[in-house]
């Protein structure tokens, strides 16, 4: 800034030279001066009297609006979102074929106590073990007082029990909401459910998990949050599942059996109608896994599946099934079936020190169940192809079920395939299997020689199976499984009209110790039926079964497992809406036409 | 006519911000009414599925099958049987009686008559 002087020298000479004052113009410019000094003073102080405004105007601001939302907003409390809490409770329904529940879920409730919020611990506890008799009111009394913040004290609670600790009154009691896995069925179908438990749990919720069985199994996709609201059907038929179990239960009764399997199987898809396992158990209150002991006694063993059992002549049919494929044998080709045959240090004789021979044809090999023809047929196919046919049929491999028992039992298989393994192989011993395993193989004889996935689910993926036999040969099997039934060890299962076909099998039943057990069995019927057109195969098994009613104790299969599977097959054909085949429709339509109602 | 306007504008915004305070209200109004709803939904999904345990639990095949021995002498229900499928020709279908043509058309007549008497009625001053 360039600064005026107060008394330029040009003015000053001129204001003498008029005869003014000088010290005029001094002043004059003076005040000057203190006017532009003035100015920029003022404008300072004018924009700081501004941002100061602009401060208390924001400050006072954000007070109005805090408090106008305050008064405008609506007062909500804090909620808890089921998805926050990290454990999802849902689980899928579980349906039979038609949609009849098998599994379901119920609410219900969980206790548990804050014992520093009890009023009165001393009567609390006194008053809990009034309620549950399996609590201890010392046990309780001391676990309340030692002074621990919180306790669980029951998973589930009935409507009653609730409302009797909701009596109680005690503000230390608690209830958390439980969703409950539920089987309104109890028993039945048991093995196939298998269970479920609490897994992770907390306060609000607690995690519902498999535990063996089908809930298992398909655990993940069960819990799974996007389809929970989507029942999962089995291949199940409740109705049919019953009426076997009943059968098969007053079987197994009747001839004092220690464990009875069934398994029937629909031979185009694989699926399995119906699965029994006795003894069973109510997957509501699941027990406890035996440790130790043999599992094959404990309830949850699942016979049908889990059981490997050497399955006996039901094999037998295998190795001629093959012969026939092979083109080496017709139905009406003789075999060597002179017994005992020897071969090497073996004996192998027949039921009962029998000889069938020396000649018998391959129909009759079947129906009598020669096992010295089936021999001489499997040592002509050889041990290799034999394997590979087993193999092809499954039956050397996991079952694909979606149990997950399944994923665990491989079936019993010699190690080393020699010839004389091909001998007894071919009449199933020395190689063991599940029911399950001779229901799919069965099916894919009676289905015209296609392979069959069993699957327990009503909606599982139907895949193009490879052929394994021809239609001939299979067809050809049939019939000789058919006369075992009109002619043969079975004639107990020909239930009027539905053309039961089937192989009887008698196992000795291994011992631990070594060698077999003199008198105990397993006992196994595999059938199929209508033979002109099979629809359904049904395997029998029972362990240790023996016929009482004659003069001495039976225990082959043809009076033990035969009239069994008969049996359901007259319950379950028609509930499967089979009508009964052509002899009798023929007849009724003869009839019809003789009496001349039909053209009316 | 510049004042006209203001007041126009004013009277614009009042009723905006009136509009805009009865919306705010309305809308939590619904979103009260979507909870209890929900929560309604919810209690009666429960609900249902307690029923539907129930149903199967009372319809389990071994209550069925109590019922049934206890209630023998009314219903007199077996298992089913292979017996009990029948053949169409058995059944007795129903026939219609033999007439010949002239009955018939009487028939129809005095069908007629029976059936449309309003209409017939009607013209009739």
């Amino acid at each position: 800034m360039i600064r005026t002087p107060l008394r330029p020298l040009a003015q000053i000479l001129l204001a003498r030279q008029a005869g003014q004052n000088p010290d005029m113009i001094e002043r004059d410019n003076l005040a000057k001066r203190h006017d532009i000094m003035r100015e920029s003073t003022k404008g300072r102080s004018q924009l700081r009297l501004a941002v100061l405004a602009l401060a208390f105007f924001a400050a006072f601001a954000t007070i109005v609006v805090r408090m106008g939302m305050l008064a405008a907003s609506e007062p909500v409390e804090p909620r808890l979102a089921g998805a926050e809490s990290g454990i999802s409770a849902g689980r899928a329904d579980l349906t039979d074929r038609n949609g009849r529940m098998l599994a379901t879920n119920m609410v219900t409730h969980a206790l548990y106590a804050h014992p520093k919020d009890m009023i009165d611990p001393v009567r609390v506890a006194k008053e809990l073990a009034l309620i549950f008799s399996d609590f201890k009111v010392a046990d309780l009394e001391r676990r309340f007082t030692d002074g621990r913040n919180f306790l669980w004290l029951r998973k589930v609670l009935s409507p009653e029990q609730m409302q009797a600790v909701h009596d109680i009154g005690d503000p230390g009691l608690l209830f958390g909401p439980r969703e409950m896995r539920l089987y309104p069925n109890g028993r039945l179908a048991a093995h196939i459910l298998g269970g479920a438990s609490f897994g992770q749990e907390g306060v609000n919720a607690a995690q519902v998990i498999g535990m063996a069985g089908l809930e298992y199994a398909l655990d993940s996709s069960l819990r799974d949050p996007s389809l929970s609201n989507q029942p999962v059907a089995l291949s199940i038929d409740l109705t049919v599942q019953d009426a076997v179990a009943e059968v098969l239960a007053s079987g197994m009764t009747m001839l004092d059996a220690k464990g009875a399997a069934a398994v029937l199987m629909d031979v185009d898809t694989g699926e399995v109608i119906s699965l029994v396992s006795l003894p069973d158990f109510d997957p509501n209150d699941r027990p406890r896994p035996i440790l130790g002991n043999d599992p094959a006694l404990s309830p949850l063993f699942n016979r049908a599946v889990q059981g490997v059992y050497e399955l006996g002549s039901t094999f037998k049919i295998f190795a001629v099934a093959q012969a026939l494929e092979l083109g080496l044998v017709t139905p009406d080709t003789m075999v060597d079936a002179d017994a005992p045959m020897t071969w090497g240090r073996f004996r192998i004789s027949e039921y009962e020190g029998k000889n069938y021979g020396p000649l018998l044809s391959v129909a009759d090999v079947i129906a009598k169940s020669s096992n010295v023809g089936t021999a001489h047929i499997a040592l002509e196919i050889g041990a290799e192809r034999q394997k590979a046919f087993l193999q092809s049929l499954g039956l050397l491999d996991l079952s694909p079920v979606e149990l997950s028992e399944a994923r665990g039992t491989y079936p019993l298989v010699p190690k080393n395939w020699s010839e004389i393994t091909t001998i007894t192989a071919s009449y199933g011993h020395g190689i063991a299997t599940s029911p399950l395993h001779l229901a799919a193989a069965y099916s894919t004889i009676a289905n015209g020689g296609i392979l069959v996935r069993p699957s327990l689910l009503r909606d599982h993926p139907l895949e193009n199976m490879p052929r394994i036999l021809s239609e001939k040969s299979a067809a050809q099997a049939v019939g000789m499984l058919r006369g075992v039934v009109t002619r043969g060890t079975a004639t107990f299962a020909d239930v009027d009209g539905y053309q039961v076909a089937g192989k009887t099998g008698t196992a000795d039943k291994p011992n631990p110790q070594g060698g077999y057990y003199k008198n105990r069995v397993i006992n196994t019927f595999a059938s199929l039926f209508p033979a002109s057109n099979p629809k359904y195969v049904l395997i029998v098994t029972l362990d240790e079964p023996v016929d009482n009613t004659g003069p001495k104790p039976r225990r082959t299969a043809g009076y033990t497992a035969v009239p069994v599977a008969g049996e359901i097959i007259r319950r379950v054909a028609p509930l499967l809406g089979l009508r009964p085949g052509l002899d009798l429709a023929q007849e009724t339509v003869v009839k019809a036409v003789i009496s001349g109602s039909i053209n009316q | 006519m510049r004042p006209l306007l203001y007041l126009l504008t004013f009277c614009c915004v009042m009723a905006l911000a009136f509009w805009a305070y009865r919306e705010n209200y309305a809308t939590q109004h619904g979103m009260k009414e979507v909870n209890v709803l929900r929560a309604d939904i919810a209690h009666l999904r429960e609900s249902i599925s307690v029923q539907k345990a129930e149903w199967a639990y009372l319809n389990r095949p071994a209550r069925l099958r109590d019922l049934t021995a206890l209630n023998f002498d009314r219903l007199q229900l077996l298992p089913m049987n292979p017996d009990q499928f029948g053949d169409l020709a058995r059944v007795a279908l129903y026939q219609a009686p033999p007439s010949d043509m002239s009955q018939m058309t009487v028939d129809m007549i005095e069908l007629q008559t029976l059936t449309a008497p309003t209409e017939v009625g009607a013209p009739k001053p």
